[in-house]
Protein backbone atom coordinates (compact mmCIF):
# COMPACT_ATOMS: atom_id res chain seq x y z
CA UNK A 1 0.00 0.00 0.00
CA UNK A 2 1.29 3.42 -0.95
CA UNK A 3 0.12 6.32 1.15
CA UNK A 4 0.65 9.97 0.22
CA UNK A 5 -0.10 12.37 3.02
CA UNK A 6 -0.39 16.06 2.28
CA UNK A 7 2.50 15.74 -0.17
CA UNK A 8 3.79 18.99 -1.63
CA UNK A 9 6.33 19.96 -4.22
CA UNK A 10 7.45 23.49 -4.80
CA UNK A 11 10.25 23.75 -7.35
CA UNK A 12 13.14 26.15 -6.72
CA UNK A 13 11.68 28.60 -9.26
CA UNK A 14 8.56 28.86 -7.11
CA UNK A 15 6.27 26.65 -9.21
CA UNK A 16 3.95 24.68 -6.98
CA UNK A 17 3.54 21.48 -8.93
CA UNK A 18 1.83 19.51 -6.16
CA UNK A 19 -0.02 21.42 -3.49
CA UNK A 20 -0.93 19.01 -0.74
CA UNK A 21 -1.93 15.66 -2.18
CA UNK A 22 -3.33 12.92 0.02
CA UNK A 23 -4.03 9.59 -1.61
CA UNK A 24 -3.86 5.88 -0.89
CA UNK A 25 -2.98 3.31 -3.54
CA UNK A 26 -4.23 -0.03 -2.21
CA UNK A 27 -2.31 -3.28 -2.65
CA UNK A 28 -2.93 -5.26 -5.81
CA UNK A 29 -4.95 -2.50 -7.41
CA UNK A 30 -4.50 0.01 -10.20
CA UNK A 31 -4.74 3.60 -9.02
CA UNK A 32 -4.88 6.05 -11.90
CA UNK A 33 -3.81 9.67 -11.59
CA UNK A 34 -5.53 11.69 -14.27
CA UNK A 35 -5.81 15.40 -14.95
CA UNK A 36 -5.00 18.16 -17.39
CA UNK A 37 -1.44 18.81 -18.59
CA UNK A 38 0.77 20.34 -15.93
CA UNK A 39 -1.39 19.30 -12.98
CA UNK A 40 1.52 17.52 -11.31
CA UNK A 41 0.90 13.88 -12.25
CA UNK A 42 4.48 13.10 -13.23
CA UNK A 43 5.82 15.05 -10.27
CA UNK A 44 3.58 13.11 -7.88
CA UNK A 45 4.63 9.78 -9.38
CA UNK A 46 8.32 10.63 -9.21
CA UNK A 47 8.09 11.61 -5.59
CA UNK A 48 7.06 8.03 -4.82
CA UNK A 49 10.41 6.66 -6.04
CA UNK A 50 12.25 9.82 -5.01
CA UNK A 51 13.35 10.88 -8.46
CA UNK A 52 11.87 14.13 -7.16
CA UNK A 53 12.08 14.97 -3.46
CA UNK A 54 8.89 16.37 -1.92
CA UNK A 55 9.07 19.71 -0.12
CA UNK A 56 6.33 18.73 2.29
CA UNK A 57 4.20 15.84 3.55
CA UNK A 58 5.14 12.19 3.67
CA UNK A 59 5.01 9.11 1.47
CA UNK A 60 5.02 5.60 2.85
CA UNK A 61 5.17 2.27 1.06
CA UNK A 62 3.85 -0.58 3.19
CA UNK A 63 4.25 1.62 6.23
CA UNK A 64 7.87 2.53 5.50
CA UNK A 65 8.71 6.17 4.98
CA UNK A 66 10.42 6.40 1.59
CA UNK A 67 12.41 9.44 2.76
CA UNK A 68 14.30 7.15 5.13
CA UNK A 69 15.19 4.61 2.46
CA UNK A 70 18.19 4.45 0.16
CA UNK A 71 16.86 5.90 -3.12
CA UNK A 72 18.51 3.30 -5.35
CA UNK A 73 17.29 0.40 -3.26
CA UNK A 74 13.83 1.94 -3.18
CA UNK A 75 13.82 2.23 -6.97
CA UNK A 76 15.01 -1.31 -7.57
CA UNK A 77 11.91 -2.46 -5.72
CA UNK A 78 9.59 -0.50 -7.98
CA UNK A 79 9.03 -0.98 -11.69
CA UNK A 80 8.87 2.27 -13.62
CA UNK A 81 7.56 2.64 -17.15
CA UNK A 82 7.61 5.87 -19.15
CA UNK A 83 6.15 7.19 -22.37
CA UNK A 84 8.90 6.35 -24.83
CA UNK A 85 9.90 3.26 -22.88
CA UNK A 86 13.34 4.78 -22.22
CA UNK A 87 15.06 1.62 -23.37
CA UNK A 88 18.84 1.55 -23.43
CA UNK A 89 19.69 1.90 -27.14
CA UNK A 90 23.06 0.20 -26.68
CA UNK A 91 21.72 -2.97 -25.10
CA UNK A 92 19.82 -5.76 -26.75
CA UNK A 93 16.18 -6.22 -25.84
CA UNK A 94 16.94 -9.13 -23.56
CA UNK A 95 19.71 -7.28 -21.72
CA UNK A 96 17.42 -4.29 -21.30
CA UNK A 97 14.93 -6.55 -19.57
CA UNK A 98 17.60 -8.22 -17.44
CA UNK A 99 19.01 -4.91 -16.16
CA UNK A 100 17.53 -4.74 -12.68
CA UNK A 101 17.87 -8.44 -11.80
CA UNK A 102 21.56 -8.24 -12.76
CA UNK A 103 21.85 -5.09 -10.67
CA UNK A 104 20.35 -7.02 -7.77
CA UNK A 105 22.94 -9.77 -8.15
CA UNK A 106 21.15 -12.38 -10.24
CA UNK A 107 23.53 -14.30 -12.48
CA UNK A 108 23.43 -13.00 -16.03
CA UNK A 109 22.48 -16.32 -17.57
CA UNK A 110 19.64 -16.76 -15.08
CA UNK A 111 18.46 -13.19 -15.58
CA UNK A 112 18.43 -13.70 -19.34
CA UNK A 113 16.41 -16.85 -19.10
CA UNK A 114 13.85 -15.10 -16.91
CA UNK A 115 13.86 -12.18 -19.33
CA UNK A 116 12.94 -14.53 -22.18
CA UNK A 117 9.93 -15.75 -20.22
CA UNK A 118 8.88 -12.20 -19.48
CA UNK A 119 9.14 -11.17 -23.12
CA UNK A 120 6.78 -13.96 -23.99
CA UNK A 121 4.46 -12.88 -21.23
CA UNK A 122 4.12 -9.38 -22.63
CA UNK A 123 3.45 -10.80 -26.08
CA UNK A 124 6.83 -10.50 -27.79
CA UNK A 125 8.34 -13.15 -29.99
CA UNK A 126 11.58 -14.72 -28.76
CA UNK A 127 13.19 -13.75 -32.08
CA UNK A 128 13.12 -10.10 -31.01
CA UNK A 129 15.22 -10.72 -27.90
CA UNK A 130 18.57 -10.20 -29.62
CA UNK A 131 17.57 -7.00 -31.40
CA UNK A 132 18.44 -3.50 -30.35
CA UNK A 133 15.58 -1.18 -29.36
CA UNK A 134 15.78 0.94 -32.52
CA UNK A 135 14.96 -2.19 -34.49
CA UNK A 136 11.54 -2.46 -32.84
CA UNK A 137 8.23 -0.75 -33.50
CA UNK A 138 6.88 1.71 -30.94
CA UNK A 139 4.38 -0.80 -29.60
CA UNK A 140 7.08 -3.47 -29.26
CA UNK A 141 9.38 -1.04 -27.47
CA UNK A 142 6.61 -0.22 -25.03
CA UNK A 143 6.09 -3.91 -24.33
CA UNK A 144 9.81 -4.28 -23.64
CA UNK A 145 9.52 -1.31 -21.28
CA UNK A 146 6.79 -3.10 -19.36
CA UNK A 147 8.76 -6.36 -19.31
CA UNK A 148 11.83 -4.53 -18.02
CA UNK A 149 9.85 -2.92 -15.23
CA UNK A 150 8.46 -6.33 -14.26
CA UNK A 151 11.79 -8.13 -14.42
CA UNK A 152 12.71 -8.07 -10.76
CA UNK A 153 9.09 -8.88 -9.88
CA UNK A 154 8.63 -5.69 -7.87
CA UNK A 155 5.41 -5.46 -5.85
CA UNK A 156 4.94 -1.86 -6.99
CA UNK A 157 4.73 -0.46 -10.53
CA UNK A 158 4.80 3.22 -11.40
CA UNK A 159 3.67 3.98 -14.94
CA UNK A 160 3.79 7.42 -16.56
CA UNK A 161 1.65 7.55 -19.71
CA UNK A 162 3.17 4.27 -20.89
CA UNK A 163 0.78 3.84 -23.81
CA UNK A 164 0.37 7.40 -25.04
CA UNK A 165 3.06 7.38 -27.72
CA UNK A 166 1.49 4.61 -29.80
CA UNK A 167 -1.42 4.75 -32.23
CA UNK A 168 -4.95 4.14 -30.91
CA UNK A 169 -5.25 0.57 -32.18
CA UNK A 170 -1.97 -0.54 -30.62
CA UNK A 171 -2.81 1.41 -27.47
CA UNK A 172 -6.02 -0.53 -27.07
CA UNK A 173 -4.13 -3.82 -27.49
CA UNK A 174 -1.53 -2.79 -24.95
CA UNK A 175 -4.23 -1.77 -22.49
CA UNK A 176 -6.05 -5.09 -22.85
CA UNK A 177 -2.83 -7.05 -22.40
CA UNK A 178 -1.90 -4.90 -19.46
CA UNK A 179 -5.23 -5.70 -17.76
CA UNK A 180 -4.80 -9.40 -18.48
CA UNK A 181 -1.27 -9.31 -17.06
CA UNK A 182 -2.41 -7.42 -13.98
CA UNK A 183 -5.16 -9.96 -13.36
CA UNK A 184 -2.40 -12.60 -13.17
CA UNK A 185 0.17 -10.56 -11.26
CA UNK A 186 -1.87 -8.36 -8.93
CA UNK A 187 0.73 -5.60 -8.61
CA UNK A 188 0.19 -2.38 -6.71
CA UNK A 189 0.13 0.08 -9.58
CA UNK A 190 0.08 3.85 -9.80
CA UNK A 191 -0.70 4.77 -13.38
CA UNK A 192 -0.52 8.29 -14.79
CA UNK A 193 -2.46 9.38 -17.86
CA UNK A 194 -4.11 12.49 -19.22
CA UNK A 195 -6.62 10.37 -21.11
CA UNK A 196 -9.81 9.99 -19.09
CA UNK A 197 -11.02 7.05 -21.17
CA UNK A 198 -7.82 5.19 -20.42
CA UNK A 199 -8.21 6.08 -16.74
CA UNK A 200 -11.73 4.71 -16.66
CA UNK A 201 -10.82 1.59 -18.57
CA UNK A 202 -7.78 0.68 -16.47
CA UNK A 203 -8.36 2.11 -13.03
CA UNK A 204 -9.69 0.26 -10.02
CA UNK A 205 -9.74 3.73 -8.58
CA UNK A 206 -9.27 7.01 -10.39
CA UNK A 207 -7.86 10.17 -8.82
CA UNK A 208 -8.67 13.34 -10.75
CA UNK A 209 -6.16 16.14 -10.13
CA UNK A 210 -6.51 19.85 -10.74
CA UNK A 211 -3.76 22.14 -11.95
CA UNK A 212 -1.74 23.03 -8.89
CA UNK A 213 -1.58 19.40 -7.88
CA UNK A 214 -4.57 19.04 -5.63
CA UNK A 215 -7.04 16.19 -5.56
CA UNK A 216 -10.40 16.97 -7.09
CA UNK A 217 -11.93 13.55 -6.55
CA UNK A 218 -10.92 9.96 -6.05
CA UNK A 219 -13.40 7.17 -6.70
CA UNK A 220 -14.02 4.02 -8.66
CA UNK A 221 -14.67 4.70 -12.36
CA UNK A 222 -18.36 3.86 -11.97
CA UNK A 223 -18.80 6.20 -9.01
CA UNK A 224 -16.84 8.91 -10.74
CA UNK A 225 -19.11 8.75 -13.79
CA UNK A 226 -22.22 8.53 -11.68
CA UNK A 227 -21.36 11.24 -9.23
CA UNK A 228 -18.67 13.79 -10.13
CA UNK A 229 -18.13 16.17 -7.20
CA UNK A 230 -18.01 19.38 -9.20
CA UNK A 231 -18.06 20.99 -12.64
CA UNK A 232 -14.34 20.54 -13.11
CA UNK A 233 -14.54 16.79 -12.67
CA UNK A 234 -17.75 16.58 -14.69
CA UNK A 235 -16.20 18.53 -17.58
CA UNK A 236 -13.07 16.51 -17.39
CA UNK A 237 -15.01 13.27 -17.55
CA UNK A 238 -16.66 14.53 -20.73
CA UNK A 239 -20.03 13.74 -22.29
CA UNK A 240 -22.05 10.53 -22.32
CA UNK A 241 -21.27 9.89 -18.68
CA UNK A 242 -24.56 8.10 -18.09
CA UNK A 243 -24.06 5.82 -21.04
CA UNK A 244 -20.39 5.16 -20.22
CA UNK A 245 -21.39 4.45 -16.62
CA UNK A 246 -23.47 1.53 -17.85
CA UNK A 247 -20.17 -0.05 -18.82
CA UNK A 248 -19.59 -0.75 -15.12
CA UNK A 249 -22.99 -2.30 -14.45
CA UNK A 250 -23.11 -6.04 -14.75
CA UNK A 251 -25.95 -7.37 -16.86
CA UNK A 252 -28.73 -8.65 -14.61
CA UNK A 253 -31.10 -11.43 -15.66
CA UNK A 254 -32.61 -10.00 -18.81
CA UNK A 255 -35.96 -11.24 -20.16
CA UNK A 256 -34.42 -12.98 -23.15
CA UNK A 257 -36.63 -13.62 -26.17
CA UNK A 258 -36.66 -16.76 -28.17
CA UNK A 259 -35.42 -16.08 -31.63
CA UNK A 260 -35.88 -18.03 -34.82
CA UNK A 261 -32.48 -18.72 -36.29
CA UNK A 262 -31.15 -20.14 -39.49
CA UNK A 263 -27.96 -22.21 -39.89
CA UNK A 264 -25.41 -20.74 -42.25
CA UNK A 265 -25.57 -22.44 -45.66
CA UNK A 266 -29.35 -22.96 -45.60
CA UNK A 267 -31.32 -22.39 -48.79
CA UNK A 268 -33.37 -19.29 -49.47
CA UNK A 269 -36.59 -21.33 -49.21
CA UNK A 270 -35.61 -22.66 -45.80
CA UNK A 271 -34.73 -19.18 -44.60
CA UNK A 272 -38.02 -17.75 -45.85
CA UNK A 273 -39.97 -20.53 -44.19
CA UNK A 274 -38.15 -20.11 -40.85
CA UNK A 275 -38.53 -16.33 -40.92
CA UNK A 276 -42.27 -16.75 -41.42
CA UNK A 277 -42.77 -13.21 -42.61
CA UNK A 278 -40.23 -11.51 -40.35
CA UNK A 279 -37.86 -9.20 -42.22
CA UNK A 280 -34.66 -10.22 -40.37
CA UNK A 281 -33.47 -13.60 -39.20
CA UNK A 282 -30.27 -14.45 -37.30
CA UNK A 283 -27.74 -16.77 -38.90
CA UNK A 284 -25.70 -19.11 -36.65
CA UNK A 285 -22.72 -21.33 -37.31
CA UNK A 286 -22.70 -25.02 -36.46
CA UNK A 287 -21.58 -24.20 -32.87
CA UNK A 288 -24.66 -21.97 -32.48
CA UNK A 289 -22.49 -18.85 -32.48
CA UNK A 290 -24.19 -15.81 -34.04
CA UNK A 291 -22.77 -14.75 -37.40
CA UNK A 292 -25.10 -11.91 -38.38
CA UNK A 293 -28.61 -10.93 -39.39
CA UNK A 294 -29.90 -11.73 -42.83
CA UNK A 295 -32.96 -10.66 -44.93
CA UNK A 296 -34.33 -13.85 -46.53
CA UNK A 297 -36.20 -11.81 -49.15
CA UNK A 298 -32.93 -10.49 -50.51
CA UNK A 299 -31.10 -13.80 -50.67
CA UNK A 300 -30.16 -15.10 -54.06
CA UNK A 301 -29.92 -18.80 -53.26
CA UNK A 302 -28.20 -19.65 -49.96
CA UNK A 303 -27.43 -17.98 -46.64
CA UNK A 304 -23.79 -17.12 -47.33
CA UNK A 305 -21.48 -14.94 -45.22
CA UNK A 306 -21.46 -12.14 -47.81
CA UNK A 307 -25.21 -11.68 -47.41
CA UNK A 308 -24.98 -11.11 -43.63
CA UNK A 309 -25.49 -7.71 -42.01
CA UNK A 310 -22.34 -7.07 -39.99
CA UNK A 311 -23.31 -3.91 -38.12
CA UNK A 312 -24.75 -5.42 -34.96
CA UNK A 313 -22.65 -5.85 -31.82
CA UNK A 314 -23.01 -8.92 -29.66
CA UNK A 315 -23.34 -8.77 -25.86
CA UNK A 316 -22.48 -11.47 -23.38
CA UNK A 317 -24.57 -12.37 -20.37
CA UNK A 318 -21.29 -11.81 -18.49
CA UNK A 319 -20.85 -8.34 -19.98
CA UNK A 320 -22.10 -4.91 -18.93
CA UNK A 321 -25.45 -3.26 -19.44
CA UNK A 322 -23.70 -0.94 -21.85
CA UNK A 323 -22.84 -3.90 -24.07
CA UNK A 324 -26.42 -5.18 -23.89
CA UNK A 325 -27.90 -1.79 -24.74
CA UNK A 326 -25.47 -1.30 -27.57
CA UNK A 327 -26.30 -4.75 -28.95
CA UNK A 328 -29.98 -3.76 -29.10
CA UNK A 329 -29.31 -0.31 -30.57
CA UNK A 330 -26.93 -1.56 -33.23
CA UNK A 331 -29.02 -4.49 -34.39
CA UNK A 332 -30.81 -4.01 -37.76
CA UNK A 333 -33.74 -6.00 -36.36
CA UNK A 334 -33.71 -3.85 -33.17
CA UNK A 335 -33.28 -7.10 -31.26
CA UNK A 336 -29.91 -7.28 -29.53
CA UNK A 337 -28.02 -10.55 -29.75
CA UNK A 338 -27.01 -12.05 -26.40
CA UNK A 339 -24.54 -14.93 -26.02
CA UNK A 340 -23.31 -16.96 -23.07
CA UNK A 341 -19.76 -16.99 -21.77
CA UNK A 342 -18.77 -19.50 -24.45
CA UNK A 343 -20.12 -17.27 -27.22
CA UNK A 344 -23.21 -19.36 -27.98
CA UNK A 345 -26.46 -17.65 -28.82
CA UNK A 346 -28.95 -17.57 -25.94
CA UNK A 347 -31.59 -15.06 -27.05
CA UNK A 348 -32.32 -11.46 -27.94
CA UNK A 349 -33.32 -8.40 -26.01
CA UNK A 350 -34.80 -5.05 -27.10
CA UNK A 351 -33.59 -1.64 -25.92
CA UNK A 352 -36.66 -0.95 -23.80
CA UNK A 353 -36.03 -4.10 -21.79
CA UNK A 354 -32.39 -3.17 -21.21
CA UNK A 355 -33.49 0.26 -20.05
CA UNK A 356 -35.95 -1.25 -17.57
CA UNK A 357 -33.09 -3.35 -16.26
CA UNK A 358 -31.08 -0.14 -15.90
CA UNK A 359 -33.88 1.39 -13.88
CA UNK A 360 -34.09 -1.66 -11.64
CA UNK A 361 -30.32 -1.61 -11.12
CA UNK A 362 -30.52 2.10 -10.23
CA UNK A 363 -33.27 1.54 -7.72
CA UNK A 364 -31.29 -1.27 -6.10
CA UNK A 365 -28.06 0.67 -5.71
CA UNK B 1 63.20 7.83 -54.22
CA UNK B 2 66.53 6.14 -53.77
CA UNK B 3 66.84 8.27 -50.62
CA UNK B 4 63.90 6.45 -49.04
CA UNK B 5 65.17 2.96 -49.84
CA UNK B 6 68.42 3.91 -48.18
CA UNK B 7 66.72 5.25 -45.05
CA UNK B 8 63.82 2.87 -44.45
CA UNK B 9 64.87 2.02 -40.91
CA UNK B 10 65.35 5.63 -39.98
CA UNK B 11 61.93 6.63 -41.38
CA UNK B 12 60.18 3.80 -39.54
CA UNK B 13 61.95 4.75 -36.33
CA UNK B 14 60.83 8.34 -36.70
CA UNK B 15 57.29 7.20 -37.53
CA UNK B 16 57.15 5.11 -34.36
CA UNK B 17 58.22 8.07 -32.23
CA UNK B 18 55.79 10.25 -34.11
CA UNK B 19 52.99 7.82 -33.32
CA UNK B 20 53.89 7.67 -29.63
CA UNK B 21 54.23 11.44 -29.35
CA UNK B 22 50.81 12.01 -30.91
CA UNK B 23 48.78 9.07 -29.58
CA UNK B 24 49.88 8.88 -25.94
CA UNK B 25 48.76 12.51 -25.51
CA UNK B 26 45.52 11.63 -27.33
CA UNK B 27 44.81 9.03 -24.67
CA UNK B 28 45.83 11.27 -21.76
CA UNK B 29 43.90 14.19 -23.21
CA UNK B 30 40.78 12.08 -23.59
CA UNK B 31 41.06 10.78 -20.03
CA UNK B 32 41.38 14.32 -18.70
CA UNK B 33 38.67 15.72 -20.97
CA UNK B 34 36.15 13.09 -19.80
CA UNK B 35 35.73 14.44 -16.26
CA UNK B 36 35.98 18.03 -17.48
CA UNK B 37 33.29 17.49 -20.10
CA UNK B 38 31.18 15.65 -17.57
CA UNK B 39 31.49 18.56 -15.16
CA UNK B 40 30.60 21.06 -17.89
CA UNK B 41 27.41 19.05 -18.44
CA UNK B 42 26.56 18.58 -14.80
CA UNK B 43 27.20 22.07 -13.49
CA UNK B 44 25.56 24.52 -15.90
CA UNK B 45 27.54 27.42 -14.41
CA UNK B 46 30.81 25.75 -15.37
CA UNK B 47 29.79 24.96 -18.94
CA UNK B 48 30.70 28.37 -20.42
CA UNK B 49 34.05 28.82 -18.68
CA UNK B 50 35.16 25.21 -19.27
CA UNK B 51 34.28 25.17 -22.95
CA UNK B 52 35.65 28.63 -23.66
CA UNK B 53 38.76 28.07 -21.52
CA UNK B 54 39.66 24.75 -23.08
CA UNK B 55 38.93 26.08 -26.55
CA UNK B 56 41.31 28.95 -25.92
CA UNK B 57 44.17 26.50 -25.26
CA UNK B 58 44.01 25.46 -28.89
CA UNK B 59 44.86 29.00 -30.02
CA UNK B 60 48.29 28.92 -28.34
CA UNK B 61 50.85 28.55 -31.15
CA UNK B 62 52.41 25.11 -30.93
CA UNK B 63 55.97 26.34 -31.20
CA UNK B 64 55.41 28.72 -28.29
CA UNK B 65 53.90 25.92 -26.23
CA UNK B 66 56.81 23.54 -26.95
CA UNK B 67 59.30 26.23 -25.96
CA UNK B 68 57.38 27.21 -22.82
CA UNK B 69 57.02 23.67 -21.54
CA UNK B 70 60.54 23.26 -20.06
CA UNK B 71 60.08 26.56 -18.21
CA UNK B 72 56.73 25.47 -16.77
CA UNK B 73 57.64 21.86 -16.09
CA UNK B 74 61.28 22.38 -15.20
CA UNK B 75 62.30 19.69 -17.69
CA UNK B 76 65.25 19.50 -20.09
CA UNK B 77 64.63 21.27 -23.36
CA UNK B 78 65.03 18.04 -25.35
CA UNK B 79 62.85 15.98 -23.04
CA UNK B 80 59.98 14.33 -25.03
CA UNK B 81 57.80 14.91 -21.94
CA UNK B 82 57.50 18.51 -23.11
CA UNK B 83 55.90 17.35 -26.34
CA UNK B 84 53.67 14.84 -24.60
CA UNK B 85 52.30 17.46 -22.22
CA UNK B 86 51.85 20.08 -24.94
CA UNK B 87 50.01 17.64 -27.20
CA UNK B 88 47.86 16.54 -24.25
CA UNK B 89 46.85 20.16 -23.80
CA UNK B 90 45.79 20.37 -27.45
CA UNK B 91 43.81 17.18 -27.12
CA UNK B 92 42.04 18.50 -24.04
CA UNK B 93 41.30 21.70 -25.94
CA UNK B 94 39.47 19.74 -28.63
CA UNK B 95 37.88 17.06 -26.49
CA UNK B 96 36.22 18.87 -23.58
CA UNK B 97 33.48 20.30 -25.75
CA UNK B 98 33.09 17.02 -27.64
CA UNK B 99 32.67 15.05 -24.43
CA UNK B 100 30.14 17.58 -23.13
CA UNK B 101 28.25 17.44 -26.43
CA UNK B 102 28.37 13.66 -26.52
CA UNK B 103 26.94 13.38 -23.03
CA UNK B 104 24.31 15.98 -23.89
CA UNK B 105 23.25 13.84 -26.85
CA UNK B 106 22.19 10.99 -24.56
CA UNK B 107 18.37 11.16 -24.57
CA UNK B 108 16.87 12.41 -21.33
CA UNK B 109 14.35 9.62 -21.11
CA UNK B 110 17.16 7.08 -21.22
CA UNK B 111 19.07 8.61 -18.28
CA UNK B 112 15.82 9.01 -16.40
CA UNK B 113 14.94 5.40 -17.03
CA UNK B 114 18.36 4.42 -15.69
CA UNK B 115 17.80 6.49 -12.56
CA UNK B 116 14.34 5.06 -12.10
CA UNK B 117 15.82 1.56 -12.09
CA UNK B 118 18.08 2.37 -9.18
CA UNK B 119 21.27 2.69 -11.20
CA UNK B 120 23.49 5.00 -9.17
CA UNK B 121 25.18 8.07 -10.61
CA UNK B 122 28.61 6.53 -11.27
CA UNK B 123 27.37 3.28 -12.62
CA UNK B 124 24.95 5.21 -14.80
CA UNK B 125 27.80 7.29 -16.19
CA UNK B 126 29.95 4.31 -17.08
CA UNK B 127 27.28 1.86 -18.22
CA UNK B 128 24.76 4.14 -19.90
CA UNK B 129 25.86 7.70 -20.59
CA UNK B 130 29.43 7.08 -21.67
CA UNK B 131 28.67 4.17 -24.03
CA UNK B 132 25.91 6.20 -25.65
CA UNK B 133 28.23 9.21 -26.03
CA UNK B 134 30.84 7.10 -27.83
CA UNK B 135 29.76 8.00 -31.39
CA UNK B 136 30.02 11.76 -30.76
CA UNK B 137 33.18 11.51 -28.66
CA UNK B 138 34.79 9.31 -31.32
CA UNK B 139 34.01 11.83 -34.04
CA UNK B 140 35.87 14.47 -32.04
CA UNK B 141 38.65 12.06 -31.24
CA UNK B 142 39.29 11.45 -34.93
CA UNK B 143 39.72 15.17 -35.49
CA UNK B 144 42.04 15.42 -32.49
CA UNK B 145 44.06 12.40 -33.65
CA UNK B 146 44.72 13.83 -37.09
CA UNK B 147 45.41 17.24 -35.62
CA UNK B 148 47.95 15.70 -33.23
CA UNK B 149 49.74 13.84 -36.02
CA UNK B 150 50.06 17.12 -37.85
CA UNK B 151 50.99 19.42 -34.95
CA UNK B 152 53.57 17.12 -33.38
CA UNK B 153 55.86 17.53 -36.40
CA UNK B 154 56.55 21.09 -35.27
CA UNK B 155 58.48 19.63 -32.33
CA UNK B 156 61.33 18.95 -34.74
CA UNK B 157 62.23 22.61 -34.44
CA UNK B 158 62.96 22.20 -30.71
CA UNK B 159 64.96 19.09 -31.50
CA UNK B 160 62.60 16.26 -30.58
CA UNK B 161 63.01 13.79 -33.40
CA UNK B 162 60.00 12.37 -35.26
CA UNK B 163 58.72 12.56 -38.84
CA UNK B 164 58.90 16.36 -38.61
CA UNK B 165 62.66 16.04 -38.45
CA UNK B 166 62.56 15.00 -42.09
CA UNK B 167 61.15 18.44 -42.95
CA UNK B 168 63.82 20.38 -41.04
CA UNK B 169 66.50 18.07 -42.41
CA UNK B 170 65.37 18.51 -46.01
CA UNK B 171 64.97 22.23 -45.52
CA UNK B 172 68.45 22.67 -44.07
CA UNK B 173 70.04 20.71 -46.89
CA UNK B 174 67.76 22.13 -49.61
CA UNK B 175 67.00 18.50 -50.43
CA UNK B 176 63.39 17.68 -51.33
CA UNK B 177 63.30 13.86 -50.96
CA UNK B 178 63.12 13.64 -47.15
CA UNK B 179 60.37 16.30 -47.18
CA UNK B 180 58.23 14.31 -49.60
CA UNK B 181 58.80 11.09 -47.67
CA UNK B 182 57.92 12.92 -44.44
CA UNK B 183 54.67 14.29 -45.84
CA UNK B 184 53.63 10.89 -47.18
CA UNK B 185 54.56 9.15 -43.94
CA UNK B 186 52.51 11.68 -41.94
CA UNK B 187 49.54 11.14 -44.24
CA UNK B 188 49.76 7.37 -43.98
CA UNK B 189 50.03 7.63 -40.22
CA UNK B 190 47.00 9.91 -39.97
CA UNK B 191 44.90 7.65 -42.17
CA UNK B 192 45.98 4.55 -40.24
CA UNK B 193 45.20 6.13 -36.88
CA UNK B 194 41.83 7.30 -38.17
CA UNK B 195 41.00 3.83 -39.44
CA UNK B 196 42.05 2.29 -36.13
CA UNK B 197 39.73 4.61 -34.19
CA UNK B 198 36.89 3.84 -36.59
CA UNK B 199 37.41 0.14 -36.05
CA UNK B 200 37.38 0.47 -32.26
CA UNK B 201 34.21 2.54 -32.44
CA UNK B 202 32.50 -0.05 -34.58
CA UNK B 203 33.39 -2.71 -32.05
CA UNK B 204 32.15 -0.53 -29.21
CA UNK B 205 28.84 0.40 -30.85
CA UNK B 206 27.25 -2.71 -32.32
CA UNK B 207 23.84 -1.15 -31.69
CA UNK B 208 24.51 1.47 -34.33
CA UNK B 209 24.59 -1.07 -37.10
CA UNK B 210 21.55 -2.56 -38.72
CA UNK B 211 18.73 -0.31 -39.85
CA UNK B 212 15.98 0.94 -37.62
CA UNK B 213 12.59 -0.71 -37.73
CA UNK B 214 9.82 0.89 -39.73
N1 LIG C 1 12.10 20.94 -12.68
C1 LIG C 1 11.04 21.79 -12.67
N2 LIG C 1 11.21 23.08 -12.34
C2 LIG C 1 10.16 23.92 -12.32
N3 LIG C 1 8.89 23.58 -12.62
C3 LIG C 1 8.66 22.31 -12.96
C4 LIG C 1 9.72 21.33 -13.01
N4 LIG C 1 9.20 20.15 -13.39
C5 LIG C 1 7.87 20.37 -13.57
N5 LIG C 1 7.55 21.65 -13.30
C6 LIG C 1 6.20 22.25 -13.36
O1 LIG C 1 5.38 21.58 -12.45
C7 LIG C 1 4.07 21.42 -13.00
C8 LIG C 1 3.67 19.99 -12.99
O2 LIG C 1 4.50 19.26 -13.88
P1 LIG C 1 4.27 17.72 -14.19
O3 LIG C 1 5.32 17.28 -15.11
O4 LIG C 1 4.13 16.97 -12.92
O5 LIG C 1 2.87 17.75 -14.94
P2 LIG C 1 2.01 16.56 -15.57
O6 LIG C 1 0.72 16.54 -14.83
O7 LIG C 1 2.80 15.32 -15.58
O8 LIG C 1 1.74 17.11 -17.03
P3 LIG C 1 1.68 16.33 -18.44
O9 LIG C 1 0.33 15.70 -18.54
O10 LIG C 1 1.84 17.42 -19.43
O11 LIG C 1 2.81 15.35 -18.46
C9 LIG C 1 4.10 22.07 -14.37
O12 LIG C 1 3.60 23.37 -14.26
C10 LIG C 1 5.56 22.08 -14.71
O13 LIG C 1 5.86 23.18 -15.55
MG1 LIG D 1 3.68 14.12 -17.14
Amino acid sequence: MIVLEDVQKRFPDGTVAVGGLSLTAPDGRITVLVGPSGCGKTTSLRMINRMIEPTGGSITVNGQDVAAMNPNELRRGMGYVIQHAGLFPHRSVIDNVATVPVLLGTKKSVARRQAMELLERVGLEPALAQRYPNQLSGGQQQRVGVARALAADPPVMLMDEPFSAVDPVVREQLQDEFLRLQSELGKTIVFVTHDIDEAIKLGDQVAVLRVGGTLAQVASPADLLADPVDDFVADFLGKDRGYRGLGFQATPQLPLREEVTVPIGSSKEQALRLAAGQRWILALDDQRRPLGWVEPEHLRDEVVPTMLHRGGTVASTEGSLRNALDAALSSPSRRGVIVDAAGRFVGTVVAAEVLSAVEVARADS
Amino acid sequence: MTWFTGHVDEVFGLARTHLVLSMVPLLFGLLIALPLGWMARRVPRLYGPLIAGSGLLYTIPSLALFILMPLVLGTQILDPINVIVAMTIYTIALMVRTVADGLAAVPDHVTQAATSMGIGRWRRFFTVELPLAVPVIAAGLRVAAVSNVSIVSVAAIIGVAQLGSLFTDGFNRAFVDPIVVGVIACLVLAVAVDAAILLVVRLLTPWQRGGAAA
